[in-house]
Parts: structure tokens; sequence; C-alpha cells
């Protein structure tokens, strides 16, 4: 204990504020890292949106290793941390154990899923497969050589959750599209490999995709990369990648996991828990990022179609298949 | 004669190694502005100085004494078994399928139970490579890692398409049930007045290393076999010439490290997750190599340097958690270590044995 006190104690001189008794929230980063441009910076920036209109401080760790997640879970929710927050769905079971030795601190999870979802502990769950749906129509409409393609992590029902929806998307603007699937890997590298991503775009690039969306955390930036390289367009993920090649990524389809995180942060003790949090195109969950990099490429047709898709989506006309439902996609064979 | 005393060549070499990977790493925290002397009593205090630090630091070691001594047990032979990785995946797999399938009454039975489909399913992985390398002369650290690969894959399938139960997230298998869950050192030692290890995951599984550390030493300078292997090691045509069959060698010495190394899945899955994820090895079959090299492959250098790199592991995890030293950092402090005492031990040794020269020689003048 006496350790704790001393950091604590330390952190509290150097917030040099009356807040410390107030409780910090924590952050705890999945095994692809702080900043891989995609889905845990996107996290960070919630984070650090939060503490710079608060003026308040956060913990965060990124995890290296699997008994990490149950010991920062702990580590974090004895220094009072609260809430907790937490990304990927790896970690959802050990937060499931942890939630029920500190019945105080509330918990928050993003992407995971839980059988029966304990009182403190809040899931987000986003719907993937209908931003992905939209960017898979633009991708049809981008496409020249009537081939696109999608590059995803591993080949987990998270990742052909995203792959089903542009499937779908695609095929509505054009039934006769062809689409070529692959998976980065199969080894927990494969969410942050830039080099096999560059590989895999390479490949799919002589199979005459000309669009190819990249879901696959760190290892997409290979993938964004090599399409600007090679004068293809790119589709990023999760968060705004559209300027990383200005004029070359077509669109990314936003997972608002930074409202997320600045939401649960801003809600803080009084968060509300013991749910699922499902967040969706009708909550800006999920959303085409459209911006001044990407503007050239994007025509009115698309733009019209997209709203018209996305309001049908809302309005629950147009109904995207979700992968989860019986694992399996109509649209594509994974 | 000798140029170096014995003791000198086992404690000092890896001491001195030691003592320059530290100060390197020192130098590097220091270049990233953070303070190494606050670092190190961080790391010590976190991993030392509470039942809970040591609870994470011995479970570390648990796995890397497991994938050390398969790894040494090899190397006996002059086999390099890099494939640790992939026997330890596919035992996960045994030691899953054993717990969820059959119906245990009691942990003890769960474990003994557990211990042979990790055994078994590791051997087995290590079977072919060693049959390749046997038979048609493929060379074992290549198809060892391929097959680390291959491992990766099939338990990637089995978690999303067999195992994992509907509607999960995760590729994962459902936990394990109650009866086949491992005493922690925190059910074991832990009284109301005294609460030791809390929540930390090293298990009974721990004793089991510590038993095979003592059945390597048996297997490698006591029987007959360990004598084959040994001799083989040192030299093939001579053991082929004494009637020792390479065939037979370098296949039961890799069932025996492949088994070593499965029996990591054991601590991992049965004792610490409960259940087979997908990334339950991470790395430590890796280390493995490490620790057999800064081990002089022999179980008591093993064990030691097990404990060096589980404390690594577990001063790492506590400077991530309490500092802004990013964590590929502490990779790279972990890596000096390996640099120093496995590839550069050398370095160190040369100089060591010109000045035991002198001293000798010294002496003899006198």
């Amino acid at each position: 204990m006496s350790l704790i006190q001393k950091l604590l104690g330390a952190s509290a001189a150097l917030a040099l504020s009356a807040g410390a008794a107030l409780a910090e929230p924590a952050l705890i980063y999945d095994l692809g890292g702080k900043f891989d441009k995609s889905f845990n910076e996107a996290a960070f920036n919630g984070a650090e949106r939060w503490a710079k209109e608060t003026g308040g401080t956060y913990r965060e760790i990124e995890l290296q290793s699997e008994a990490q997640r149950e010991q920062a879970l702990r580590r974090f929710a004895e220094a009072g941390a609260n809430p907790v927050v937490t990304t990927g769905f790896a970690i959802a079971s050990a937060m499931e154990e942890v939630a029920k030795d500190y019945p105080d601190t509330k918990f928050v999870n993003i992407d995971g899923w839980l059988p029966e979802i304990p009182a403190n502990v809040q899931l987000i769950a986003f719907q993937e497969h209908q931003g992905s749906y939209l960017v898979g129509m633009m991708a049809a409409m981008a496409t020249k050589t009537n081939t696109v393609g999608f590059i995803g992590g591993m080949g987990v029902p998270l990742i052909r959750h995203f792959g089903c929806g542009f499937a779908q998307g695609a095929k509505a603007v054009n039934a006769d599209i062809n689409i070529v699937a692959n998976m980065t890997g199969t080894t927990p590298t494969a969410w942050n490999d830039p080099v096999k991503g560059s590989e895999l775009a390479k490949a799919q690039i002589s199979q005459g995709a000309d669009v190819i969306y990249a879901a696959a955390g760190g290892t997409g930036v290979g993938v964004l990369q090599t399409a600007a390289d090679e004068g293809i367009l790119s589709i990023g993920v999760d968060s705004n990648q559209n300027h990383l090649h200005s004029g070359k990524v077509l669109t990314s389809m936003l997972k608002r996991v930074d409202v997320a995180v600045y939401n649960a942060m801003t809600a803080g003790e009084g968060l509300e828990t013991g749910g699922m949090t499902v967040l969706g195109l009708a909550d800006d969950g999920v959303g085409v990022a459209m911006d001044e990099h990407n503007a050239a490429l994007v025509t009115a047709e698309m733009t019209a179609a997209v709203e018209a898709a996305r309001a049908q989506i809302i309005a629950g006309d147009l109904n995207v298949v979700s992968y989860y439902e019986n694992d399996s996609c109509p649209a594509i064979q994974f | 004669m000798e140029k170096m005393p014995k003791w000198a060549d086992a404690t000092l070499v890896p001491l001195i190694s030691l003592l320059l990977a530290a100060l390197l790493s020192a130098l590097v925290i220091l270049a990233i502005g953070e303070d190494p002397v606050a670092a190190l009593k961080l790391m010590v205090d976190g991993a030392l100085m509470r039942s809970s630090g040591w609870g994470y630091t011995l479970y570390y070691a648990t796995n890397f004494i497991f994938t050390g001594l398969a790894v040494s047990v090899a190397f006996h032979a002059r086999l390099f078994n890099i494939g640790g990785e992939g026997q330890a995946m596919l035992a996960g797999l045994g030691v899953a399928l054993c717990c969820l399938y059959i119906p245990w009454p009691h942990w003890s039975l769960a474990l003994l139970g557990a211990c042979l489909f990790a055994g078994l399913f590791g051997a087995a992985w290590a079977l072919i490579p060693a049959y390749l390398q046997a038979k048609r002369g493929s060379h074992i650290v290549i198809t060892t890692i391929m097959f680390n690969y291959i491992a990766f894959s099939v338990l990637g399938y089995m978690l999303v398409n067999v195992l994992r139960p509907a509607r999960a997230m995760e590729p994962a298998s459902p936990r394990f049930p109650e009866a086949t869950n491992l005493p922690t050192f925190e059910d074991m030692f832990s009284t109301a007045a005294a609460p030791l290890f809390k929540s930390a995951p090293v298990n009974v599984s721990f004793f089991v290393a510590l038993a095979a550390c003592v059945f390597v030493y048996l297997l490698i300078w006591r029987t007959k076999l360990g004598y084959e292997i040994r001799h083989f090691g040192f030299s093939e045509t001579a053991a082929n010439y004494a009637g020792t069959s390479g065939v037979r060698i370098t296949v039961v010495a890799m069932l025996i490290s492949g088994a070593l190394a499965g029996l990591m899945a054991v601590n991992t899955t049965q004792g610490e997750a409960e259940r087979l994820i997908l990334n339950s090895t991470e790395g430590a079959g890796f280390i493995g190599i490490a620790v057999a090299l800064m081990g002089r492959n022999h179980p008591v250098g093993v064990l030691l340097a097990a404990l060096l790199f589980g404390f690594l592991y577990q001063g790492g995890a506590e400077l991530a958690l309490w500092t802004n030293i990013p964590r590929e950092l502490i990779t790279v402090i972990q890596a000096l270590v390996i640099l120093f005492t496995g590839a550069l031990d050398h370095m160190v040794r040369a100089p060591l044995e010109r000045v035991f020269l002198a001293m000798r020689s010294k002496k003899e003048a006198l």
C-alpha cells in the first residue's frame, strides 16, 4: 500500500489542485498500443479532449501482456481511479471478474461482450456494419475496375462484422461487383503490421482492386500508404484518417471511440452502468468522414446516395445484416 | 587447465553482463528524461517488495522455467528448439479440451490430466520437426519456427469457429468448470489476518515447474538417456560410433523438449486465464531461449534466469503503470538484458578470463 500512497501523493502534488480529492479516471489501451492512428488513438484523443476541457488529469496504461489486464484493472481500482475505461473486447472477461471486487468503481469497456453485465460495468458497442455499409457504397461508386478490396486484422467476429457491412454496401450499388477480402494474420501482431498491410494491398491491387478498405488497426497505415503510392484510393477506419494522405484517402469509417471515452470521463462517478450502450448511425457513433482532404474525391452523387442510405438505415427502412446475427454474412464468405 | 574457476564462469559473467545491461538501460531512461534510480526503485518495489508483486513475478517465472528447460534439454543434443511458442500454444488447446470435456471431480486430478494433455500436445507438435530433422535433415530452427505460425493458425481457427461461445466477441474458449481451477498462492498461503499474494495469478503449477527442474537435472546428468543426449550433442559422429542412434536421440530430445514447453500452458491456461485465449503464450517460448542461454542450460541456472525475467516483466508492468516511460522502452530494457546475457556473453568472458589468467600467473611468479 505504501507505494500506492506515495504515488498518489506525488501525483496529487503534481496536479497542484484541490481536485486531488476527486477521483481521476483511468484509461487502459489494448495490446495494439496507444498511437495506432486508429482505434486506441481515438480513445486517447477522447481522453485528451476531456482533460483539456476540464483541466483534469487521468491515468493510462498501454497493456503489454494478457496477465496485465486484470492487474491493471485492480491497481487502478485500488488507487481510486473512477471510472476505469478500457478499449478492446479482450479485456471484458477480466473486467467481469474485477468488477465484483470493487463495487464502488465504475468500469467501461468498448467493443466487449459479456453474457451478464455486472451492475458497475458499462459496455459500449458500435454498429460498425452500418458505417461500413456506407463506405462500401462509396467504394463501389468510386471504383473504375469494378473491384474493391477489404483488408482486415484477424479473422475474428468483430472484423468480419466490418467486412460484412462493407460488402453489403458495395453490392447494394452494384450487385456484380468483385470484392477481394484478406485478413492480415493470425497472431496479435496482425493489428500492428504495416509491412504486411502494404504487401496485402499490393496483392489486391494486382487482382484489380482500386479502392481498399482497411480495418486492421495499425496495419492499416501500411495499406493507406501503399494505396497512395500506387495511385489508388483507400478507406481508413476508426479515427478520421483522411489527412494521412490528403487527396488519396476516399474517406474513413468513423467509429467514435473518442466520443465514448469523452462521455464516460465527463460523466465521471455518476456514470450510468449495468448495461450495454449501442452507438450507431443515429447517435453519430459511426459515420463517414468528410473533410477538406477528401472533398475532391467525393462526388455529389456519392454524398446523395450515402445521405439517402443513412436516413433509410436510421428510419429502419434499410436493414444492414449484422455478422453477429448468425455468425455468417450474406454478401461475402470469410 | 581452465582459464577461469567454475564459480566465476557461472556467477561473475552473468552478473557483470546484467550490470552492463542495467547501466545501458539507465542511460536510455536518462535520455528520455526520466529518473533511472526512481525507475529501478519502482521496479524493485513493484516486483519484489510486496507479496502480490512476487505473485506476478513468480507467475511469469513459471512460464519461463518451462520454456527455458525445454530449450535447454534440446540444446544438450545441440538442437535449437525455437518452437516452444507453438508447442505451448497447441498444449493450451490440449489443456482446454481436457478441462472442458472431462468432468474432473477435483483440481488435483484435473492438474494431472492437464499436465498429461499439455505434455502430449506439446510433444506431438515437436514430433514432426524432430522427425524431419532426424530423417530428412530439414533444419530444426526453420521447421520449429514455421510450426509456430501453423500453431497460431490452428488455434485461431479452433477458437473462432469451434470453441468460442455463441455471440462472444473474443476468440476464446468458455470458462473452464470451477472444479478444474487451480489453487493460487493466495488460496494456499493467505490467511484472514495476513493476506498474501492478493489476486496474483501465481498458482500451484509453480511447484510443477520446480519439479520439472529436478526432473531435467536427473534426466540429463543421472540417466543413460541423458548421457546419450549430451554425448550426441558434443559429437554426433562419436555418438554414432558408440552405437547411439542419432535419429532416436533427436526425436526423443525434441519430444521431451516439446512436452516441457507444453507444460507452460497449464500455468497460463488452467492456472491464470481459466479459459483458452488466443494470445496465451505471448512470447514466453522465445524468452525461454534467452533464459536457457543465460542459465547455461542447467536447471538451477534456468530457474534463476527465469526469476530474473519474471522480475523484468512484472517490474516493467509497474513502470508502465505508474510512470510515463512508454512500453516500447520497457521492451528495450528487456532486450538489452537478453543481448548482454545471451548474445554478448563473450564480450564479458574474454576480458574476465584475461584477468584471472593474469592473477594466476602473478601468483605462480611469486
